[in-house]
């Protein structure tokens, strides 16, 4: 039927019709599209249903927040005793550190959020002097943490809880990605010596359970070593941990690397750039920043595997709720005690993730050919 | 550019700019060029053509040695080229290449990909890089376009970036691979043009291409290759009004009665 046509060129824009947007629309199109979709959509409330409000009654509702023991909790309320977690929150965050200079983790800390901020975020003011910072970080971090020249030394033995965790991960993190490039690089190079020691490297560290490694670090190497050096523990597991990490990333790399043209690299090499600078400016921009998801991937796998640790010793955060749980005041609330340690682990690997989402948004340059 | 003009075609002294001699190439076993003896004079523009896997590309790739020749010589604006990175960088700067998929960086703006070489390889300071990329992107008539990335623009405007980003780095010699096989018929031309304005400066051209009409109107010589040798080489207009080898016959009856 012919309806009151516009001429030719004089089409206004029409709003779209009102039934395909707005929230009634939205439900249809995602929520009751089509049978399977409407028996999932069912399903999903049911389950929601079901979990959510036992799960607020016993974390919120039916919970103790305060009470000396487990048993006072338990007379208080039939939910979770969050109590326990309270008495050791300081335990959980900075393990054995001496309480009085607690206070330099927390600086260490807040530094660490300050060197941070200009790695993460490419338009944060005084970016320049920002990442000055965070070359230095380590360094400064290093020096609070441990004392000397003028602090008190702590011994690594007494680092643990969420403290030992942000150490272990933000060393390996920090130190994998670099290693991890040179190793991706190396492997692909002209040289044999360079290509074999990448290639063994590579595979050596892929090939073996972190978990062996840790044990090495802790027993093995003490053979290997000169009787009567001593060499720190904490320090052999920063190390293992790293090159466990950088081999992985290293592959990841490659990934990307391998993933660009041919023709990148040869539009760089006609151009007379020298090896190194067309790495920097054109191939590791590209290739990295295919490879985000992965190396993001490997930064949390990092993270999570830091909790192995407790293997061989040291007071991670699960080390630390273990060890409480064997307090008799409080035995019997590994509920609470896992929860928590979730959340914090879940907080920090879920912000890495989103992170990495808004890295590779940030980066799109339009559709590639 | 014109600088390079001023030479003019018409001088007796003609400055040799590339030297082949005796040059063989392989892939492995496979033998892909074979004894090739050729110079280029200042300011010449060669047309190299010939049917698929004849070895034109892998030519043109030795002579800013993205290939290595394992017999025979190249030498370069007086630079031989040789296992020598020196002499391979050398050459490099002062020769420019353009590739069939243009090989532009899709990760900086139009202009870095512009800046980027002089800076980086030939230490100019920014501002004078930036005045320079600008005033070839205004040749090749995309200026506006300088601040976008590559994946924003067509084909026809990427090939013509990356033949910008060539002559920004001034080179004495400029290697094309079929700059113009990749893109679509209504493209074509508007960088045919911009390589035929290069011709009328002056510009050293070696040119892969299978664009004859470009060849009868801007080429001093046409070589023809075939199983990695040069079989046949002439000016456009003998080339193609009486070839003399079977093979070029058969070539050229493939590709004009298309
Ligand atoms: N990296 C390589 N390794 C082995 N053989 C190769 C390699 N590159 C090219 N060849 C072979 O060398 C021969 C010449 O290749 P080349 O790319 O120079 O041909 P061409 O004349 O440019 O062909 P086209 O018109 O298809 O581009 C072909 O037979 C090709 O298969
Ligand atoms: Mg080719």
């Amino acid at each position: 039927m012919e309806q009151a046509a516009y001429k030719p060129g004089e089409h206004p824009d029409l709003p779209p019709p009102s039934d395909t947007v707005g929230p009634i629309a939205w439900v249809r199109a995602n929520l009751l599209s089509s049978p399977t979709n409407i028996v999932l959509t069912v399903l999903s409330i049911w389950f929601l249903y079901e979990i959510i409000p036992a799960t607020l009654d016993w974390a919120f509702l039916d919970a103790a927040f305060t009470g000396e023991s487990r048993d006072e909790c338990r007379a208080k309320a039939g939910g979770a005793c969050w109590a326990f977690i309270g008495e050791r929150f300081n335990l959980f965050t900075y393990g054995f550190y001496p309480a009085d200079e607690r206070w330099r983790i927390d600086l260490a800390f807040v530094l660490l959020c300050v060197a941070l901020l200009p790695v993460l975020w490419d338009r944060c003011p005084l970016r320049k002097y920002g990442l000055y910072f965070a070359c230095a970080f380590p360094f400064v971090a290093g020096w609070l943490l441990l004392g000397g020249f003028g602090l008190t030394p702590v011994d690594t033995d007494e680092f643990g809880g969420f403290m030992l965790t942000l150490v272990i991960g933000i060393t390996g993190i920090t130190f994998s990605l670099p290693i991890g490039i040179i190793l991706a690089l190396g492997r692909q190079s002209d040289m044999l010596i360079v290509r074999v020691f990448s290639i063994w490297f590579i595979e050596f560290f892929r090939g073996v359970p972190l978990i062996t490694l840790l044990f090495v670090a802790s027993t093995m190497l003490n053979y290997f070593l000169p009787t009567g050096t001593t060499f720190d523990l904490l320090l052999r597991v920063l190390i293992m941990v790293t090159l466990f990490a950088s081999a992985y990333m290293a592959e990841v790399i490659r990934g990307g690397l391998q993933a660009l043209p041919r023709g990148q690299y040869e539009a760089a090499d006609s151009m007379g750039l020298k090896y190194w600078t067309s790495m920097r400016l054109i191939i590791l921009p590209q290739a990295l920043k295919i490879s985000i998801p992965g190396i993001v991937n490997t930064f949390i796998g990092l993270y999570k595997d830091t909790t192995l640790v407790i293997i061989i010793g040291l007071l991670d955060p699960l080390g630390v709720g273990r060890s409480s749980l064997a307090d008799t005041k409080w035995t019997g609330l590994s509920n609470e005690m896992y929860l928590f340690v979730a959340i914090f682990f879940f907080i920090s690997c879920f912000g890495m993730s989103r992170y990495s989402l808004y890295l590779e948004k940030k980066l799109a340059t339009g559709h590639e050919r | 550019m014109n600088e390079t003009a001023d030479k003019s075609n018409d001088n007796p002294e003609k400055e040799i700019v590339i030297v082949i001699r005796k040059m063989h190439k392989w892939y492995g076993q496979f033998h892909v060029l074979k004894d090739i003896n050729l110079n280029v004079e200042r300011g010449e523009k060669i047309v190299i053509c010939g049917p698929s896997g004849s070895g034109k590309s892998t030519l043109i790739r030795c002579i800013n040695r993205l290939e290595e020749h394992q017999d025979g010589e190249i030498i370069v604006d007086g630079t031989e080229l040789t296992n020598d990175l020196k002499n391979v960088e050398l050459v490099r700067r002062e020769v420019g290449m353009v590739f069939q998929h243009f090989n532009l960086f899709p990760h900086l703006t139009v202009l870095d990909n512009c800046t980027l070489a002089p800076i980086w390889v030939r230490k100019e300071p920014r501002e004078e890089a930036e005045a320079t990329a600008m005033e070839y992107l205004e040749r090749v008539k995309i200026p506006d376009q300088a601040n976008k990335f590559p994946g924003q623009l067509s084909g026809g405007q990427q090939q013509r970036v990356a033949i910008a980003r060539s002559l920004c780095m001034k080179p004495r010699v400029m290697l094309f691979d079929e700059p113009t096989s990749a893109l679509d018929p209504e493209m074509i031309k508007e960088v045919l043009d911009v390589m035929i304005e290069l011709a009328n400066v002056g510009m050293t051209m070696l040119c892969v291409t299978h664009e004859m009409g470009f060849a009868k109107t801007v080429a001093d010589r046409v070589i023809f290759m075939d199983e990695g040798e040069i079989i046949e080489q002439n000016k456009p207009h003998d080339f193609f009004d009486s070839p003399q080898h079977d093979r070029t016959k058969l070539f050229l009856s493939q590709i004009l009665n298309h």
